[in-house]
């Protein structure tokens, strides 16, 4: 029994490590201070499939992305790491999308693979930390869904088992496939790449990236497996009432840099005799003891 | 039969028990219902939920509505997901909320999705004010601020929802405060039956096991919180922050960073996509004081920050700097401590 899956996958900004040039004077987000990474939870979503793909074999693991065309990237990282193929959904009209747009988009190109069993999703993209699309998905779709997954344990006779953390604890549960599943970060970590499939996939890309370069694009032509699928709202037959920021039922009013107000702050000396004088102090007025 | 374009909020509930959570957003439900002159409605979804209005009532709501049936408890998507989907297109409610956990996030997309309506995940501030829009220029009066930290924490943005309804958001606990309007207000209850409002199609996914496990970690209850961020720099150096905490009778707790180091469990981050905490004293260990662990903190009585930068953001922030390594620092502090508390 083989499957056919989709995983869901992001480019974002790498917010965590946010430096003091990533904020520009005016308040705004300077992207190009942040590199561009693999949104991590959706790469525990890709150990999940290959995973599955090692489990059944002859299952095919495709990856699925919305972005610019430089998002080719995270679809050649997903290759290098046992992929099987990968779409970038890419258009102009997709801009300023929200949530649900933006989960709209998604359906859309899931439909137009089509034939799939599961769709894999990480829990939540660290740019905007929402973990709506995939359950907003699952509802444009149609299908049962199961988030906060930690571990799909196995899929047979039609049927999942997903263990899946929540705050109350541990659960297991069996949804029937086609089923949709975001998955945690405390799932199992990406493997890392394969030096043969780095071999084989890095020439990889979507016709846009080789368009300008005429013995690049011959290459790519000739070879199908380097053919990374670049889609827009005509392709995947999408409303472009529904994209974009048409689409999209929230609007942003405002964006505020965030600054606290300082304080006076006391400066302690790091000697042993402030230091006991300052826990002295603390006991005294009754803050600890 | 039903009030229309109310303020409806979807309460949790586990051990018999109404969540903190949903408490706290009916006192802000509460708040605003007034500020816009509606009721206050909630809606409780599960298995035995005799008398559960009584813990309701008493913030200021309105209508309870109650759907019962064996097989809504312990929650599942489909058929929570279908009643609130049914039960908006019937009162239409003008405003939503449901809690940042893992039910109100599964719940929540799947029916702003079904409703098209927006949907602000983890705000942290709603208020009610008048926006315009840019391109068209019509005017729309007292909408819902749905105001949120995002791009890690750096920004703050506010969210409106000009045109669909309900205008949905989601908040974690601890952000807002639970407060009793009034022990003896009472509202009315409505029971639905579950039948009319779910399918059979929607009971498809099957718990086979669950392992309840209260979370050992209190920080939220905590006077006193340690926490550590990634300048503590290791595993091993946690254990000396475990240690403070241990000695001054607090609780342990991170920044993400350090979180997603792998030095310590996810359940003890503070933070935007943590918790928010607001205990007497806050001992901040290695902590750069990005905006996100910041938002999270900022209303602790006293800050101390121990790190080896000077001009760590989160010294801003601080009543008492202590500019050293906290490896230096902390078993001093854990020393006199011991000397001098008895």
């Amino acid at each position: 029994m083989s499957l056919n899956i989709i995983v869901l996958a992001k480019q974002v900004p790498d917010t965590r490590n946010v430096g003091k040039d990533a904020m520009k004077e005016d308040g705004t987000v300077n992207r190009a201070a942040l590199p561009a990474i693999f949104n991590p939870e959706d790469l525990n979503a890709l150990e999940q499939a290959l995973k599955l793909k090692d489990m059944y074999p002859g299952t095919k693991v495709t990856l699925l992305t919305m972005g610019p065309a430089r998002a080719a990237e995270i679809i050649r990282e997903g290759l290098y790491r046992g992929a099987d193929d990968g779409v970038v959904l890419s258009d102009r009209a997709f801009a300023g999308s929200d949530t649900l747009a933006t989960s709209y988009a998604l359906s859309a190109a899931v439909k137009k693979i089509g034939n799939y069993d599961l769709i894999i999703g990480g829990r939540q993209a660290i740019d905007g930390d929402t973990a709506q699309v995939g359950p907003q998905i699952a509802e444009k779709l149609g299908l049962p869904q199961v988030t906060y997954a930690e571990d799909i344990i196995k899929a047979e006779n039609g049927k999942v088992t997903v263990k899946r953390r929540i705050e109350a604890g541990i659960e297991t549960v069996e949804a029937p496939y086609p089923l949709v599943v975001t998955v945690n970060g405390s799932a199992d970590e990406c493997r890392p790449r394969n030096a043969k499939a780095v071999m084989k996939y890095k020439r990889a890309a979507v016709p846009s990236e080789v368009a300008a370069d005429e013995a690049k694009k011959a290459f790519v032509e000739a070879r199908p497996y380097l053919q990374i699928g670049e889609w827009n709202t005509e392709t995947v037959g999408a409303d472009l009432a529904q994209c974009g920021l048409s689409g999209s039922p929230t609007k942003v009013k405002s964006i505020q840099n965030v600054v606290f107000t300082a304080k006076e702050a006391r400066t302690v000396e790091n000697t042993d005799a402030a230091l006991e004088d300052l826990i002295v102090e603390l006991i005294a007025n009754h803050t600890i003891g | 039969m039903a009030d229309k374009n109310n303020l409806i909020v979807y309460c949790e509930y586990e051990h018999g028990k109404v969540a903190d959570v949903s408490l706290e957003l009916l006192t802000k439900g509460r708040q605003l219902a007034d500020r816009l002159g509606i009721k206050l409605e909630a809606v409780v979804v599960g298995d035995k939920l005799k008398d559960i209005e009584k813990e309701i009532f008493p913030y200021g709501v309105d209508t309870v509505y109650k759907v019962e049936d064996a097989r809504l408890y312990p929650y599942t998507s489909l058929p929570h997901s279908s009643i609130l989907i049914n039960l908006f297109k019937e009162v239409e409610p003008r405003i939503a909320f449901m809690g940042a956990t893992s039910i109100g996030r599964d719940l929540g997309p799947r029916v702003s999705s079904a409703l098209h309506s927006g949907l602000t995940a983890d705000c942290t501030s709603l208020e009610i004010g008048d926006y315009t829009d840019a391109k068209s220029g019509k005017e729309y009066k007292d909408l819902l601020y749905q105001i949120r930290p995002a791009f890690g924490g750096n920004i703050v943005a506010t969210i409106v929802n000009p045109d669909c309804r309900p205008q949905m958001a989601t908040v974690r606990e601890g952000v807002m405060k639970k407060e009793v309007r009034d022990s003896n207000y009472t509202g009315k209850v409505v029971d639905l039956d579950p039948s009319k409002y779910t399918d059979p199609t929607d009971y498809v996914v099957e718990i086979l096991d669950r392992h309840v496990e209260k979370s050992k970690v209190n920080l939220k209850g905590s006077p006193i919180i340690v926490a550590g961020g990634y300048g503590v720099g290791s595993k091993e150096n946690f254990d000396l922050l475990q240690k403070l905490a241990d000695t001054l009778g607090g609780e342990l707790g991170a920044s993400r960073a350090a979180v997603d180091a792998g030095w310590i469990d996810h359940d003890r981050q503070i933070g935007q996509t943590g918790v928010t905490v607001r205990p007497k004293l806050y001992i901040a260990c290695g902590i750069s004081g990005q905006i996100q662990h910041i938002s999270g903190m900022q209303d602790s009585s006293l800050i101390i920050s121990i790190n080896s930068d000077p001009e760590a953001p989160i010294n801003t922030i601080a009543d008492i700097v202590i500019t050293g390594k906290m490896e230096d620092v902390v078993p001093k502090l854990i020393k006199y401590y011991k000397k001098n508390s008895k």
